[in-house]
């Protein structure tokens, strides 16, 4: 077995926009789905300045925790992807089309809480930081989430989305006060 | 940014293998300014890979319009340049093809600016370019744009700060962790030794693998030069455990 090294990130630079965005990409379900929500947030840099030249993508699984992938042998529901992709705008905004993702249960029998794997690229980022997305409904199964557990008390409540008009509030902070947590994937 | 108390965690079975420390730039890398105020100061948190990190999403032909690989095609006429091939095969670390997977590029054109509103640089837009391409590997990992050869730009970061001549490069796999945005870059750009991009790359045997080879083998007599990049993406733990447990 020959192992490659893996070749190296690079940033996406400030002309993400010109290659990166489709006109579907912030929908991981389809628009109409039922229970289908609007997870919106900012992106802010250390000196809590809007990010206007980054771009979120999130996966997760469906409502009923499962994931639309080969890997995964469940039929997801229909219209589902799973996928977001979304540029944010001169006010830093992004936001992605999705539904409440299940909990996931996973082949040793652990229970994930329901979370969106969520990847922010921008320029000044030479590689995708990675964070997670919980939801406050959930807070018996994310106290017993095993991703969860890993994060200092004090740091969780960077990964609880807040619940907003149409869905849910969910900002990061790439660097400073309040900074989000960010995972080595 | 990758403190070596986290990195010693064993890897899980079924996840993807953790990259060697120098493989990708540090997030903290104060010659390119911009990180200054974007890298997280806060340590990772090691993610053991589960469900979410063992799939990814599937793109196919549907996302795929017919002249998407075809840069110099997209336009009533041809873009200005040097036309180029690009080609290569995407592989895991495992040196497995990842096949029927999507390849997105954007770059600038031949005088080096972007069709984007924010770059000002005083060289001309070309009509005939875009700058953006998209395809899909094929069955064996194989994918292959034409386009022209991008322009150096100049881009302020410190003095006479030029960007050497790059395409922009997005790649899914099949997994979350395999996810990779990189840049390609052609061999012996004389601007390699300012860039701080470039250099961030802390091994310098990762750095080559962002370098494109030209291959004379791909030129076309009178129509195109051609160079080969073949991009790396990371490999599952899985399957050599699984190969010695056969072997044995
Ligand atoms: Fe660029």
């Amino acid at each position: 077995m020959t192992e490659l090294g893996s070749t190296p990130a690079q940033t996406v630079g400030p002309y993400l926009a010109i290659g990166l965005p489709w006109p579907d990409g912030p929908y991981a379900t389809v628009e109409d789905a039922e229970h289908a929500v609007w997870i919106r947030g900012i992106v802010y840099d250390g000196a809590g300045v809007p990010v206007p030249d980054a771009l979120v993508e999130t996966w997760q699984a469906d409502q009923y925790g499962r994931f639309a992938s080969p890997a995964d042998s469940n039929e997801v529901a229909t219209g589902f992807r799973g996928f977001g992709r979304c540029p944010t705008d001169l006010e830093g905004l992004y936001g992605i089309r999705t539904v409440r993702p299940g909990p996931v249960r996973e082949p040793d029998g652990v229970e994930q809480a329901p979370h969106i794997d969520v990847a922010v690229f921008a320029r000044g980022l030479l590689h995708q930081v990675v964070t997670r997305i919980y939801f406050p409904e959930n807070e018996r199964a994310n106290a017993a989430d095993p991703v969860l557990t890993r994060v200092p008390m004090e740091r969780r409540d960077t990964l609880i989305a807040r619940i907003g008009p149409d869905g849910y509030r969910f900002d990061v902070r790439l660097q400073g006060a309040g900074e989000t947590v960010f995972f080595d994937v | 940014m990758r403190s070596p108390r986290q990195r010693s965690e064993p890897t899980e079975h079924g996840g993807y293998r953790r990259d060697p420390e120098g493989t990708h730039p540090p997030l903290d890398s104060p010659s390119y300014r911009s990180t200054v105020l974007r890298h997280p100061k806060q340590p990772l948190i090691l993610l053991p890979h589960r469900m979410t990190e063992l799939t990814g999403p599937v793109f196919g032909e549907d996302r795929i319009g017919p002249v998407d690989h075809d840069l110099t095609r997209q336009h009533a006429a041809e873009p200005q340049g040097q036309r180029i091939i690009v080609h290569g095969r995407l592989l895991d670390g495992n040196g497995k093809p990842v096949p029927h997977s999507l390849v997105e590029i954007w770059q600038a054109n031949a005088g080096g600016r972007y069709r984007h509103t924010g770059d000002r640089w005083p060289s001309p837009l070309d009509p005939n370019f875009d700058g953006v391409g998209r395809t899909l590997t094929d069955a064996r990992g194989n994918y292959e744009f034409i386009t022209i050869k991008p322009g150096a730009y100049p881009w302020g970061n410190h003095d006479n700060a030029w960007r050497p001549a790059h395409i922009h490069f997005s790649l899914f796999g099949t997994a979350f962790p395999q996810r990779l945005v990189t840049q390609m870059y052609f061999p012996d750009d004389p601007l390699f030794a300012q860039d701080p991009i470039f250099n961030s790359v802390p091994d310098p045997a990762a750095r080559q693998r962002m370098v494109s080879e030209f291959d004379l083998a791909r030129t076309v007599d009178h129509w195109a030069l051609a160079f080969r990049f073949d991009i790396v993406l990371r490999g599952s733990a899985a399957t050599p455990f699984e190969d010695e447990e056969h072997e044995a």
